[in-house]
């Protein structure tokens, strides 16, 4: 099991966002988690990276067989959690590229490796620029400063291919994009799809699992998961909206 | 009530007392412009003393603060015996400079060497030679481009100043290598350097000076130095500040520039450490179409202070000016920044921006920043802006997120926030060389304890920085 995830309590400032949640993935997988808004699934993606503040009170995230509660962030992201951001942050006077090889060379020596020799990693850049139709320019400039909203979800992907995760976060990459550049955005996570690694794709809406087909969805209510099944579900919740589980869950 | 206020302000009295016991020796040797001036500046030290808090362009300054302190006056001229490079050795790999030094406040040459002129015309040494060999130039220059009697310190530079350097290009000439002035204190009991420059550019000629302000032990000292620079049309100056002195040094840095009809100047101060610094910069725009772009870059750490105060008269129609100051405060650290424009009446078209950031690395370092813009002419653009604020956090936790460490990932976010700045710097290897500085300084690297680390960049020990920061 690539994640397990078990009886999550986490708070923000006291408060508590979390509240028992149980998750399980395997390599190869594609989970979906759906639900309304403000019921606890970016605090989910959080806690899985590490992100200051979210104090996990109660409970476990276990990742390749390690507790992972009090590690790091970076120390996570070098062991192959990798976070595609709902508000992809601009970073002026650093450039993509730099970003990149200092990204990937951070990972490498994590795992005893030489840092990435120049023209492999311009190889690799050129490769994945491609696979998710990413204009060159954007490349020379400073991380995500003046993208439009496609670019910077693009850019995520971008980010995730060149740093091959094991477990790949996607929060709410299908916000604010076009059908065309959704359709971008699948094809590079279909590309990387295998049995050596899984996907979590957070989304309010049905229509990114038309492109990037899930093995399970789960949807997510006050902090936990209500209700999980197949992909039929989505297409349930698409037809019928979420009060139906809602009302169930709070009779 | 600010404690140097009510106490016995020794500084300032053995200031006095110096000059009255020496009178004869100061300004029976000089010029009598040179004479004239001392005398004046030391009517108004007397009559003014130091600045205190009470003035307000010293209000937040802990220089006030200071004024019990006791420092030697006076010490005999330093005899060359060795080359100063065998003291210090400051190396720009890459970067060709004709190097001078001034050791405790005395220029530092062999006798032969203390005034040199060059094939081109260009004179370099020493002030004090200089002003007998060169008078016309002094009556022209020397106390007229700055305001001696700005403040006690301008005074007591005036009064009692040692020696200095000075620089003249003729009209039309260009000079190929920059020409850089290191001054050191090496010396073991508390010091103060009282030192003046005066730097003049002949019609369309073209000098780079560096100014490097260093120290090559812990001894507590206080530097007061004055530069003039006069630019005479069409010329062009590049003038680069480093400071790196020890953290019980005192720096005041006074500069004041007249700018000719179409000059272009070009400043870059780079305070990398210092006990407190103090830099002055008072451009006067007396010529249509001149243009002075001013920038500065500090770092400062423990219980330093930084401040930096720049004055831009546009006295005259057509003239562009700009600043940018930007700086990392940590640890208690306290800073100062004051940019002053003033648009004459019948200044018209002129254009001046102003902009200072700040990234505030604990809740207990401080800046003070404040713009003072006094415009009298209707047709211009001014702006101002300035900001203080935190690392992005946001921004810190994306970086790990992809797997850069805490610690890059705070040095790659202010070395970023600061190369908007040292990107200014035209000169390549110069560039690097800052960068390079700044790098270090950033990481904990750059102290003056480290001796090694004193030798800027060393050409066959290239530093390796985990990011390539000098490509973003």
């Amino acid at each position: 099991m690539l994640l397990n995830i078990k009886n999550l309590h986490v708070a923000i400032n006291g408060k508590e966002i979390l509240k028992g949640l149980n998750l399980s993935v395997n390599k190869g997988e594609v989970h979906a988690i759906m639900g309304p808004n403000g019921t606890g699934k970016s605090t989910l993606a959080a806690a899985i990276t590490g992100r200051e503040n979210y104090d996990i009170t109660k409970g476990e995230i276990i990742y390749d067989g390690e507790t992972i509660n009090d590690m790091a962030p970076d120390i996570r992201a070098n062991k192959g959690i990798f976070l595609s951001f709902q508000y992809p942050v601009e970073i002026p006077g650093v450039s993509m590229t730099n970003f990149m090889r200092t990204a990937i060379n951070a990972q490498r020596e994590f795992n005893g490796l030489e840092a990435i020799p120049a023209g492999e990693f311009l190889k690799k850049m050129e490769e994945m620029k491609k696979l998710v139709d990413i204009n060159t320019k954007l490349t020379k400039r400073s991380v995500n400063e003046g993208f439009s909203g496609g670019e910077k979800k693009k850019n995520e992907i971008f980010q995730m291919a060149m740093l091959e995760p094991k477990l790949a976060i996607l929060d709410e990459t299908d916000s604010g994009l076009d059908i065309d550049a959704l359709k971008v955005v699948a094809r590079g996570v279909n590309e990387l799809r295998s049995t050596d690694n899984a996907f979590v794709v957070i989304t309010h809406y049905q229509r990114l699992l038309d492109y990037i087909v899930p093995d399970f969805v789960h949807v997510m209510y006050d902090g936990r998961i209500v209700k999980s099944g197949g992909k039929g579900l989505a297409f349930e919740l698409e037809e019928k909206g979420y009060d139906w589980i809602i009302d169930q869950e709070d009779e | 009530m600010q404690k140097s206020d009510t106490i016995y302000k020794l500084l300032e009295t053995s200031l006095i007392n110096e000059f009255e016991q020496k009178q004869v020796a100061l300004t029976g040797s000089c010029h009598p412009v040179v004479s004239r001036s001392r005398i004046n500046g030391f009517e108004f030290l007397k009559d003014n003393g130091l600045p205190d808090r009470k003035n307000e362009k010293w209000k937040n300054s802990p220089f006030p603060g200071q004024y019990e302190e006791e420092y030697l006056l006076d010490i005999p001229p330093v005899f060359y015996d060795k080359a100063a490079e065998e003291i210090f050795r400051c190396e720009i790999h890459g970067f060709w400079a004709d190097t001078y030094s001034m050791l405790n406040g005395w220029y530092y040459s062999t006798k032969e060497n203390q005034l040199i002129t060059t094939g081109d015309g260009v004179v370099v040494g020493s002030i004090l030679k200089a002003q007998h060999q060169y008078p016309e130039l002094f009556e022209k220059h020397f106390g007229n481009i700055a305001n001696t009697e700005q403040d006690g310190f301008t005074a007591a530079n005036t009064a009692l100043f040692k020696d200095g350097m000075f620089i003249y290009v003729p009209d039309g000439v260009e000079v190929k290598n920059a020409v850089q002035l290191i001054k050191l204190i090496n010396l073991q009991e508390p010091l103060m350097v009282n030192s003046r420059n005066l730097i003049i550019l002949g019609k369309s000629s073209r000098l780079t000076f560096l100014h490097c302000d260093d120290s090559v032990n812990h001894t507590p000292g206080f530097i007061n130095t004055l530069t003039e620079v006069y630019m005479d049309e069409n010329s062009s100056f590049e003038l680069y500040k480093l400071q790196n002195i020890n953290d019980n040094t005192s720096l005041i840095n006074n500069t004041f520039i007249h700018q000719e009809r179409d000059s272009r100047l070009k400043v870059n101060i780079l305070s990398l450490n210092g006990g407190k610094i103090r830099n002055e910069l008072h451009v006067n725009l007396m010529g249509q179409g001149a243009d002075a772009d001013i920038n500065g870059v500090y770092l400062v750490d423990k219980q330093q202070h930084i401040d930096n105060q720049v004055y831009i008269n546009h006295a005259v129609p057509n003239c562009h000016s700009n600043e940018l100051f930007k700086g990392v405060l940590d640890e208690e650290a306290s800073g100062i920044f004051n940019g002053y424009i003033y648009v004459a009446r019948d200044a018209q078209k002129t254009n001046a921006f102003q902009r200072n950031n700040n990234i505030l690395m604990t809740p207990k370092a401080t800046i003070d920043t404040m713009p003072f813009l006094e415009i009298y002419a209707d047709d211009v653009k001014c702006s101002h802006g300035a900001t203080v604020g935190q690392l992005d956090d946001e921004a810190l936790f994306y970086m790990m997120q992809r797997g850069i460490g805490r610690e890059d990932a705070r040095l790659l976010l202010m070395f970023a926030f600061l190369a908007e700045v040292t990107s200014k710097v035209s000169i390549e290897p110069l560039r690097i060389s800052y960068e390079d500085m700044i790098k270090r300084r950033l990481r904990g690297e750059l102290s003056i304890c480290d001796k090694c680390v004193l030798h800027c960049s060393e050409p066959d020990k290239p530093i390796e920085f985990d990011i390539d920061l000098s490509k973003i």
